[in-house]
């Protein structure tokens, strides 16, 4: 850590930024084909439903219809949409198409056809008998209903999860630590609360998008907007019912994902047909589509239990969680996890007892998958909206109260593993946050001039760096012509920058400047494996693979040097642009020597390295909002967001500032405007973004990023992760601030002005 | 239909279907940078120019444009060029889906009222929807470009 860095830790504009601002072709539907099969998918029009009989004779005399598919057509081997490592958590569940339809907007039949006109004239003409069942719309009563969502004898779990379908069981767990009743008998205090939080949409701008063909080996090529591409040959492989080795997949440019592309949400069905026609097909979702048959965050109810000294020392946290898997279990098993494991630890000062419990089940809504958070995001929402009640309750300052509770560097955290914090600077992020957004003047109440409240809250957070002991990341560095490098990764860049920060690491390691480190990927046929870029795993797992890549590779280099320069390899020092004996004696540049290795050499001047961390370290965060309130409409305006997040080292801070700032304003939308309301026969109402509110530029407020770095042994040059625990503290320290302005408890998101102006109207507070 | 009309500088003739909307139509003439992220008008991914005001290109059927003027971020590299390295500098494309769109927009703005301040960027761009960047960045950018215009430095 005494050198000093060169490419590390500095701004660099992201590699592909300039061609993306200037709108150069770099997407799915940019890059593929415009002739080829248009594909769409016909959607149940009921929440439960089995098919008694489908008609496709009119649809397939439809002039311009390649194919029409329905369930008798497909491979009947369940498999999981869910892009998670083998074997995978959750349920194997899903047919391609099934008899049984599970919610509103599952598909029915597939339609190709050689335009959209043709393909939706054809969708109408498919006649569907259904016989309709009762749905369970309702998560809290999906437990041993006698409705079941999966009733049928070939669903099965491939890991003990718990799970169980004869129950609408998607998986149960409970973990302990310390004589949990016993303390609760000896504290002070204890609070128990419940909170809701909603399946809301990532509303990432592209929505999901698959290309497929049959390539001139006679392979099925894919090419998808998607985070996973090694997960997506393995689902469809499963899929199809034929072998991986058939199967090729790479991603162009992302337009965002956000973990909904963690899930194989559009590439059955093209692949499908393709593979059935033997001719390319596309399909693009429609936003309809996107918001009513993608992959949004699982619905939580968290209840929280906390028992606590008269002074605010939280002795023990007791958290349960009921979380809504939806029709299938994509993700179930694994984000409920994070609702007490990324909630509970971050009280690891003075707690001597902690449960967290589950259950995760079925229900006849669109299945939840991935995104950004993870469960975590539900889980802190409750813990830290119920300490900080437990602050106001006890006439505790809430950031005194965090000061006093929360983990610190070095500590074990029973909850999270028995992990060590070992680097952690929460410490410094909550007092540099009050500091810089000036708490101790925000805090009180204020009233403007013209009747609005001003108000201020706090919360804070933790995430991971990868799945520990599962997540594997992979780099080939390979040496070229003139002394140029090109990387070949299969963590997929979905707009996050991580091809360049990844560069930057390359160009460390190898003393070359980042312009010199050309990236590639990602390609199942081409790339390293790689499970992906989701968990926060990418800088902290792929690029310690880099790194090690990069150790490997300048030793190969210093070899060939060695034989040019006729000397021990012992005496010689890699340079960055030259090999250099050690006495100054002679020198081979690496231009030279990258010349050499194409003419009568045996050494590849290339290396790859895979790594795995038996750890997976936590980013950790303060965030403080300040809010006006018009107590008249219920109307809440963000007027500053203070944020001081450590990730360890800073690899990049532009791009680290920006995803905290994309972070929060995701998350701002999750508390005030993002709704999720199904209607009584399981249809969703924010079904495009006119009714799915997501924040304009004007609802944002003003934003403020610090980083407050420690530094992680374990992680490459230090670093931890970025990607999602910014996310994490909007959503309670805007509950806490409303709460100051209203003496409401908002535990239900989102926190909508007419819930405000009704209940200040109650209160005698509010409106004429 | 057939339709003239002046693509990107270029004057063109097309056969449209009467419901082909513009978005589609300039996608399949070679204006990739037109992005779709939604059916409702909401989002401002397609954005482009119609007799130099800007214009959502899903709500405007293609043959409403016959005898008029389109212009997409394909007929505008080095009027965009002159800032997006401002944004570029924040890193603050991102995914970078709807930088067309705003871009466009933000040309639109920059002709209309060349040294807009913040607050007057953010009311001008506030139909530009963006999911990754949190905006920030955006007005950054944008105000450093000005920032430079005005102090000489371009």
């Amino acid at each position: 850590m005494n050198r000093e860095l060169k490419s590390v830790g500095k701004g660099v504009r992201k590699k592909d930024a300039m061609q993306l601002l200037l709108g150069k072709p770099a997407y799915l539907d940019d890059i593929t084909p415009r002739d080829c099969l248009v594909v769409k998918v016909l959607r149940s029009p009921h929440a439960h439903a089995v098919i008694s009989g489908i008609n496709t004779e009119f649809a397939k005399k439809v002039p311009g219809i390649a194919a029409v598919y329905t369930w008798e057509d497909v491979p009947q081997k369940r498999f999981t949409m869910a892009g998670q490592t083998y074997p995978e958590p959750s349920p194997y569940d899903r047919l391609i198409l099934d008899r049984r339809l599970r919610f509103v907007g599952d598909a029915v039949a597939i339609v190709a056809g050689e335009d959209e006109r043709a393909v939706n004239r054809a969708l109408r003409l498919i006649r569907v008998k259904y016989e309709i069942l009762p749905p369970i719309l309702d998560f809290r009563a999906a437990l041993d209903n006698e409705t079941l969502v999966h009733p049928e004898e070939d669903w099965h779990a491939l890991c003990e999860v718990g799970a169980d379908n004869k129950r609408n069981l998607c998986a149960k767990g409970e973990e302990q630590g310390g004589d949990i009743s016993a303390v609760f008998a000896d504290c002070d205090v204890v609070m128990e609360r419940t909170f809701h939080t909603k399946a809301v949409h990532q509303a990432m701008m592209e929505t999901f998008r698959t290309y497929t063909e049959i390539d001139h080996f006679g392979r099925l090529h894919v090419i998808s907007s998607t985070q996973v591409v090694f997960h997506v040959r393995r689902i469809l492989a499963n899929a199809l019912d034929i072998p991986k080795s058939k199967i090729h997949v790479e991603k162009p440019r992302i337009g965002g994902g956000f973990g909904a592309k963690q899930t194989v949400v559009a590439e059955v069905y093209p692949a499908f047909v393709t593979w059935k026609t033997g001719r390319a097909a596309k399909m693009i979702y429609t936003r309809k589509e996107c918001q009513t048959a993608g992959s949004p965050r699982h619905e939580m109810e968290v209840t929280v239990k906390l028992g606590a000294d008269r002074d605010g020392r939280i002795r023990a946290l007791d958290v349960y969680t009921l979380s809504n898997t939806g029709a299938y279990g994509e993700h179930g098993p694994t984000t409920v996890g994070l609702s007490g494991g990324k909630s509970i630890p971050l009280y690891t000062g003075a707690l001597e007892a902690y449960r967290f419990s589950y259950d995760v089940v079925y229900t006849n809504v669109q299945s939840s998958g991935a995104y950004r958070g993870y469960g975590a995001t539900q889980g802190i929402f409750a813990v830290e909206s119920t300490v900080s009640e437990l602050a106001e309750n006890l006439g505790v300052d809430p950031v005194a109260i965090r000061m006093k509770n929360m983990v610190r560097e070095g500590q074990i955290m029973p909850a999270y593993q028995n992990e060590p914090a070992s680097a952690c600077t929460l410490d410094r992020c909550m007092l540099r946050c009050a500091e810089s957004f000036g708490w101790d003047e925000k805090y009180p109440v204020r009233f403007t001039s013209d009747g609005k409240i001003r108000a201020a809250g706090v919360a804070m957070a933790m995430q991971g760096s990868g799945i520990a002991g599962v997540d594997v990341g992979s780099a080939s560095v390979k040496l070229s012509e003139d002394g140029f490098y090109v990387l070949r990764i299969a963590a997929a860049d979905m707009g996050t920058g991580c091809d360049t920060i990844l560069a930057q690491m390359t160009a460390e390691c190898m003393d070359c400047s980042v312009d010199d480190v050309a990236v590639f990927g990602a390609d199942t046929d081409a790339s390293p494996y790689d499970s992906g870029s989701y968990a926060s795993a990418t800088t902290y797992i792929t690029g310690r693979a880099v790194e090690k890549a990069c150790i490997e590779l300048k030793e190969k280099i210093c070899t060939l040097a060695a034989e040019m320069l006729d000397c021990p390899v012992s005496e010689l020092i890699f340079e960055g642009r030259q090999v250099v004996r050690a006495d100054g004696s002679a020198s081979v540049s690496l231009a030279d020597i990258a010349v050499k290795s194409m003419c009568g050499s045996d050494i590849a001047l290339e290396a790859t390295s895979s790594h795995s961390s038996p750890v997976s370290p936590p980013p950790f965060m303060a965030g403080m909002a300040e809010i006006e309130l018009d107590p008249e409409t219920g109307t809440v305006d963000i007027l500053n967001y203070k944020a001081v997040v450590d990730c360890g080292t800073v690899i990049n801070p532009n791009l680290a500032r920006i995803q905290t700032e994309g972070g929060l304003v995701q998350a701002i939308g999750m508390a005030l405007t993002e709704n999720i309301q199904y209607d009584d026969r399981g249809r969703l109402s924010e079904n495009s973004l006119l009714q799915y509110r997501i924040p304009t530029r004007l609802e944002t407020g003003r934003l403020d990023v610090e980083f407050a770095p420690s530094y992680e042994e374990s992680g490459p040059f230090g670093a931890k992760s970025i990607g999602e625990i910014v996310i994490n503290t909007p959503a309670p320290a805007i509950a806490h601030a409303i709460y100051r302005a209203t003496g409401h408890w908002y535990r239900e998101l989102p926190i909508l002005p007419e819930k405000i102006a009704l209940d200040l109207l109650r209160d005698g507070k509010g409106g004429k | 239909m057939e339709i003239t009309l002046t693509l990107n500088n270029k004057k063109i003739t097309a056969d449209v279907p009467p419901d082909t909307i513009l978005l589609d139509f300039l996608r399949e003439r070679g204006c990739p940078s037109v992005k779709c992220g939604c059916e409702t008008s909401s989002c401002g991914l397609c954005t482009v120019l119609l007799d130099e005001k800007p214009v959502l290109s899903c709500s405007v059927l293609a043959v409403r444009t016959d005898g008029r003027s389109v212009t997409t971020l394909e007929g505008l590299q080095d009027e965009a060029a002159e800032f997006v390295g401002f944004i570029a500098d924040q890193g603050a494309e991102q995914c970078g889906f709807c930088n067309p769109g705003y871009v466009m927009n933000t040309i639109a703005l920059l002709r209309e009222n060349p040294d807009p301040s913040d607050d007057e960027v953010r009311a001008y761009l506030a139909g530009n929807l963006c999911r990754c960047s949190g905006y920030e960045g955006q007005t950054r950018g944008i105000r450093a470009f000005l920032d430079a215009r005005r102090a000489g430095k371009l």
